[in-house]
């Protein structure tokens, strides 16, 4: 009897979180969807230009002085020229800093920055400390297979990666 | 005459939602880029354009690259980023949206030639480039 209740209350909370989840309106949504599901985000250039090459990886993933790197070196973006408009790279570097890992904003940016040292910066998010323990059981060999590429494509594996859910289940690694 | 007016007001409405989407046709750049290099649209060249998008140069990093590594060689298919997501074809036949916004065809000029050619590209090697891909059906 005491589980039905319990298990009833458990149910309600469920459905009235994600409720007032879903009917946030997405730009203000501050409160994540749990742990492993980032708060939706728009950025009108952060999506159109960072996601024309890649997916628009999520600023809660490195922290403001890694996002300042990465948008100050544009024309040499990991061997390619990825060099924007002056207005266009402000107004997407805001963004990124304003949601960064160390922003306060969602608990993936809490949990990277746990681990985080208090001087570094990395340039690429699987080099954060974070990343690399979360994927420690991931053999190399896989990493390289055609239908992954590389730990760059998140969605190879993460079927919801460009809606920002990297929860447990909704991870199928290719063959 | 009725069938005149109609079919003149639905031309204006073309033209006028054309303008709204998008300023550009693949016509309208060539145009842009020959005077640009100060010659008239007759000599800018498809076979020109061909030719640097399948030329081989030497990168960044010493390893050869060409247009074609990310475009494939055949500008009607959708060719794939480093990192594995889709472009949308090259050639306006296959990809009617290519080559209608100005601004977005020189950032991708601007940062394609430098990483395939080590340099800016000429108006007259973009003009060349358009007028080869808008001839392929």
């Amino acid at each position: 009897m005491n589980y039905l209740l319990r298990g009833i209350g458990v149910l309600t909370t469920v459905g009235l979180v994600s409720l007032l989840a879903f009917s946030l309106p997405s730009g203000e949504a501050r409160g994540d969807g749990g742990g492993n599901t980032l708060p939706q985000l728009k950025n009108k250039n952060w999506q159109q230009e960072c996601a024309s090459c890649h997916i628009a990886y999520a600023p809660a993933f490195l922290p403001k002085a890694s996002w300042r790197r990465v948008m100050g070196g544009l024309d040499r973006h990991f061997g390619e020229n990825a060099s924007l408009d002056p207005a266009t790279q402000a107004d997407i570097l805001r963004f990124l800093e304003a949601n960064a890992a160390d922003s306060g904003t969602s608990r993936m940016g809490s949990k990277v920055m746990q681990r985080m040292g208090a001087n570094e910066a990395p340039l690429r998010i699987t080099e954060t400390r974070w990343f690399v323990r979360k994927h420690d059981e991931v053999a190399r060999a896989t990493w390289s297979r055609k239908s992954v590429g590389s730990a760059a494509n998140c969605a190879a594996c993460h079927q919801q990666a460009e809606k920002g859910v990297f929860d447990e289940h909704d991870i199928r690694i290719p063959k | 005459m009725i069938e005149r007016f109609l079919f003149s007001s639905l031309a204006l409405l073309a033209m006028a939602s054309a303008g709204a989407l998008a300023a550009e046709t693949p016509a309208s750049l060539m145009a842009r880029y020959a005077q640009e290099a100060g010659v008239p649209v007759s000599a800018l060249s498809a076979a020109r354009g061909a030719a640097l998008f399948r030329t081989e140069h030497p990168g960044r990093d010493g390893q050869p690259v060409r247009c074609a590594s990310c475009h494939t060689d055949n500008p009607k298919q959708p060719g794939q980023t480093r990192v594995g997501k889709r472009i949308e074809p090259l050639a306006p036949a296959a990809n009617p949206e290519r080559f209608t916004d100005a601004a977005k065809v020189e950032k991708w000029f601007r940062r394609n030639c430098q990483d395939v050619l080590q340099r800016e590209c000429s108006a007259q090697e973009k003009g060349d480039f358009i007028a080869w891909l808008s001839q392929v059906k």
